[in-house]
């Protein structure tokens, strides 16, 4: 919203136009704002009286039916024609144009993974070309999640067992953030991802690259993947604890688990804990990792444990 | 008013006279009841209140700080569960309904007394059941969806069995004052001469009665499944999550009316009194309680426009919402049409009253944003919400509380209060509220989601200031609750009418004997005759 979001609204069509319903409001809002709030602070101080004064004449006014029909019918017109405009607009953000790009996202505590039409994946990131309106098809493996556009004023829960689905057109290159908007849990506010908006030749460029890995050292993928699987999201590189255990220092150390064992953090603890987090849960944190199984794959993981090595 | 203080206690006290602990654990005086209802539930109030103070502190950093996530899910959880099970339900109605019901229509008593002392014990024992719950780290939200719910490791079925007690009370309450209602009217008193604040009491009550066995029934649902594995909202076992936010919200949306219709009833009642002016359209106000009440039954849908609910659903929700806002506008523009031409007199009831309505129209006037389909999905699970149910719920119900604390203290110990400190009070509160909340309908526009511990930067600016609010309303609260709690003790003596009222609880001693009128007075107006007729006035 031009002057009050820190966003602005040219990013979609559809923003522009949820845009024009809020101003709507805003304005019928402000216009009796001022009527009402006008009309109760001069009345309050226009007919005031003076503590301990003894009270004035004051007429014995009980009603009047011309007025009280008049505030229950302009009222009635001014709320349906809200109605009527907000509903206007929903039916497009609620239709998909027939030629979208179908996305797949899967949400899980606490992270999402996008599945593009060609059977890549990515955690945490979606590309998207400007122009070309995409489609969310959206699924939860546990428990309620939501996903939000604010740039796009758009969001849609993502439910177990059923599926919804949400769509944008962006208009601008640009990185554009995504919330988790249904409580989902103790990541639920670090429940984020981006949506990177390219041109058509960056665009192309980038879906090339991915066909064709470029030649990145296993510690430089495994970085990456840290970064863009969630991890970071409750696993520290500074030694804070976070959610989970920091993971500064964590390759070859000696980890005290709940159960009061101890184990020492190798690459056969690191992969375990990844695929099979609450195996061995780490003394003093909650049982609260998802798996990563089918998230990641094997040399994913590998690459991971490099870069964890790294992490001093 | 007297300002201070005389500390020899008001010759006869009264239906307080009888001390000890059994003479309040087993008393069937309604206003006694009344008593202990408005100590538990203001006791719930301030821990309530002391959480949203914990959340607001660890919000002005986006990052970790303070306490763990974790700990904050919590925390906004009890915050939720208190203020909403344990105050903002029961408090006007169990506590002021109970005291005032059979004081306004001129009865002796509610219609079972019996029942009255047992809804207050099922009520304690509800709370009980709640507090040994909250031994474990309940981290559901109030909103307790399904599926994190019923997977989560709190202690929900325990929680589940709280509720549905506090429930009950809730709904045996709200059948004893039909019962009185419809039954111990004083003579001549006719339903067209009956308090606004009767009227809304009654509108309450046939909510509480119809909305509250949901509840009930889905936080058994809800038990089931955790203990029996029953998945009734299991999609693995061919349940649907979205069925609990159904059950859910069709009793937790007409609560929101349990919560607001009483304190518009005080409004109804201050206003008059303080203007010196008949109420402008006693049966517009009394009609559109109940037509909130009955409306507000049809639209708990629009607590799911993003919730994966049918699209059609969404569009009808929608259209049934707005016609909530019609009856709404009709009470404000009543009572802002009382005052044209009164005699108003600004103590701290009025005050309160004028800014139940201040900052109630702020809520109603960003319903709106939130009713209508195409703002709602970018609204919906922001602070933009967050912002519009504390103007209404905090600034509203609340706000209403206190002015009917203010109005009937005088009547309750028969001691009145500071003027001095409950204008000081006022004003903290007033300032620090909107400072508070007014801040979250900008964050909720710009993309705050709620429920978020952590957040991004680019928010904080906007968080500081609301905790900086935070900090003065509850000065204010600390305040105006010491000034009452004074009063107590050292207040003046009240007369049995000090603001000139003419509804019926004022035509008896302050406090009120135990049997509450010596006579059972015989009515023969209506209760805001105020003002001169145009022929007497020549």
């Amino acid at each position: 919203m031009p002057g009050f979001a820190a966003t602005n609204n040219t990013v979609s069509g559809v923003a522009a136009q949820v845009d024009g319903v809020f101003l709507f409001i805003t304005l019928v809002g402000l216009f009796f704002f001022v009527l009402t709030q006008g009309f109760l602070i001069y009345f309050a101080l226009r007919y005031r009286r003076k503590k301990r004064e003894e009270p004035a004449e004051t007429p014995y006014i009980t009603g009047s039916h011309w007025l009280e029909t008049l505030w229950v019918v302009i009222p009635s017109l001014v709320v349906l024609a809200i109605f009527i405009y907000g509903y206007l607009v929903y039916r497009t953000i609620r239709t998909p144009p027939a030629d979208a790009v179908e996305i797949q996202v899967t949400a899980r505590q606490w992270l999402y993974q996008f599945t593009y039409p060609d059977g890549r994946t990515a955690v945490n990131e979606v590309r998207v070309e400007v122009g070309r309106p995409v489609k969310f098809l959206m699924k939860s493996a546990d428990v309620i999640h939501g996903l939000y556009l604010p740039d796009f004023r758009v969001k849609m829960d993502i439910l177990p067992g059923s599926y919804t689905y949400l769509w944008v057109q962006p208009e601008q290159v640009g990185k554009y953030e995504i919330y988790c908007t249904e409580y989902c849990g103790t990541g639920h506010s670090v429940m984020r991802a981006v949506m990177i908006v390219m041109n058509h030749e960056d665009y192309g460029r980038w879906v090339k690259q991915e066909e064709k890995p470029e030649t990145l050292s296993l510690t430089k993928k495994g970085e990456k993947l840290t970064e863009n699987s969630g991890c970071l999201a409750c696993h520290s590189l500074d030694g804070t604890a976070r959610v989970g255990p920091t993971l500064k220092g964590l390759f070859g150390k000696k980890v005290a688990l709940a159960d009061g064992k101890s184990v020492v953090a190798d690459e056969t603890y690191i992969r375990e804990s990844i695929l099979e987090p609450n195996a061995k849960l780490v003394q003093g944190f909650p049982p609260v990792m998802p798996t990563f199984q089918g998230v990641l794959k094997d040399e994913d993981i590998t690459a991971i444990i490099a870069y964890i090595k790294t992490v001093k | 008013m007297p300002d201070d203080i005389a500390p020899s206690p008001p010759a006869d006290r009264g239906y307080l006279t009888e001390k000890g602990f059994l003479s309040w654990a087993c008393t069937l005086d309604h206003k006694r009841i009344g008593l202990l209802y408005l100590g538990t539930t203001l006791l719930f109030f301030l821990v309530g209140g002391v959480f949203a103070l914990l959340l607001r502190m660890k919000l002005m950093y986006p990052g970790e700080e303070l306490f763990s996530n974790k700990a904050y899910n919590v925390f906004f959880t009890l915050h939720g569960i208190m203020m909403i099970f344990l105050f903002i339900i029961p408090a006007i109605p169990s506590a002021l309904g109970n005291f005032l019901i059979p004081l306004m229509i001129g009865a002796r008593d509610v219609a079972f007394p019996r029942l009255n002392i047992f809804s207050y014990w099922i009520f304690l024992a509800g709370i009980i059941v709640i507090l040994a719950s909250l031994a474990s780290p309940l981290d559901t939200g109030w909103t307790f969806y399904t599926p994190y719910s019923a997977t989560t490791g709190a202690a929900v079925t325990v929680l589940s069995f709280g509720i549905f007690l506090v429930g009950m009370s809730s709904i045996l309450t709200g059948l004893n004052f039909i019962v009185t209602i419809h039954r111990l009217r004083a003579p001549g008193l006719t339903w067209f001469r009956l308090p606004l604040f009767i009227w809304s009491m009654y509108a309450t009550s046939i909510i509480q009665v119809l909305a509250t066995p949901v509840v009930g029934i889905t936080f058994l649902l809800l038990a089931a499944e955790r203990i029996f594995g029953v998945g009734f909202f299991d999609p693995a076992k061919g349940g649907d999550p979205l069925l609990f936010q159904h059950f859910f919200w069709f009793y937790s949306h007409p609560v929101v009316y349990v919560m607001i219709l009483p304190a518009m009833g005080i409004v109804s009642e201050i206003l008059p009194v303080f203007a010196r002016k008949p109420i402008f359209g006693y049966k517009g106000i009394a009609y559109s309680s109940l037509a909130i009440a009955f409306i507000g039954f049809l639209v708990w849908g629009h607590h799911m426009f993003v919730s994966g609910m049918s699209d059609v659903a969404g569009i009808i929700f929608s259209f049934l919402t707005f016609f909530v806002a019609v009856p709404t506008g009709v009470k404000v523009f009543n009572w802002i049409a009382t005052l044209y031409r009164g005699s108003i007199s600004l103590d701290a009831p009025m005050l309160y009253s004028l800014t139940f309505i201040f900052l109630f129209i702020i809520g109603g006037l960003t319903g709106p944003f939130l009713g209508a389909l195409a703002t709602n999905v970018h609204l919906h699970d922001t602070y933009f919400v967050v912002a519009h149910f504390h103007y209404t719920m905090m600034g509203g119900t609340v706000i209403g509380l206190f002015a009917g604390l203010h109005y009937w203290f005088p009547k309750m110990f028969g001691r009145m209060y500071s003027e001095r400190r409950a204008l000081t009070a006022w004003l903290l509160i007033f300032f620090g509220f909107n400072i508070t909340f007014f801040s979250m309908f900008i964050l909720g526009v710009q993309g705050m989601p709620r429920r978020w511990a952590e957040y991004p930067e680019r928010f904080q600016p906007l968080h500081i200031a609301s905790t900086a609010g935070s900090w003065f309303l509850a000065l204010g609260t600390v305040l105006m609750f010491w000034n009452l709690f004074r009063s107590l003790f050292r207040g003046g003596p009240a007369q049995p009418d000090p603001w000139g009222s003419k509804t019926l609880e004022w035509r008896t001693g302050s406090p009120p004997p135990t049997h509450n009128f010596a006579e059972i007075p015989t009515v023969t107006e209506w209760p805001y005759g105020f003002g001169k007729k145009e022929k007497e006035r020549e």
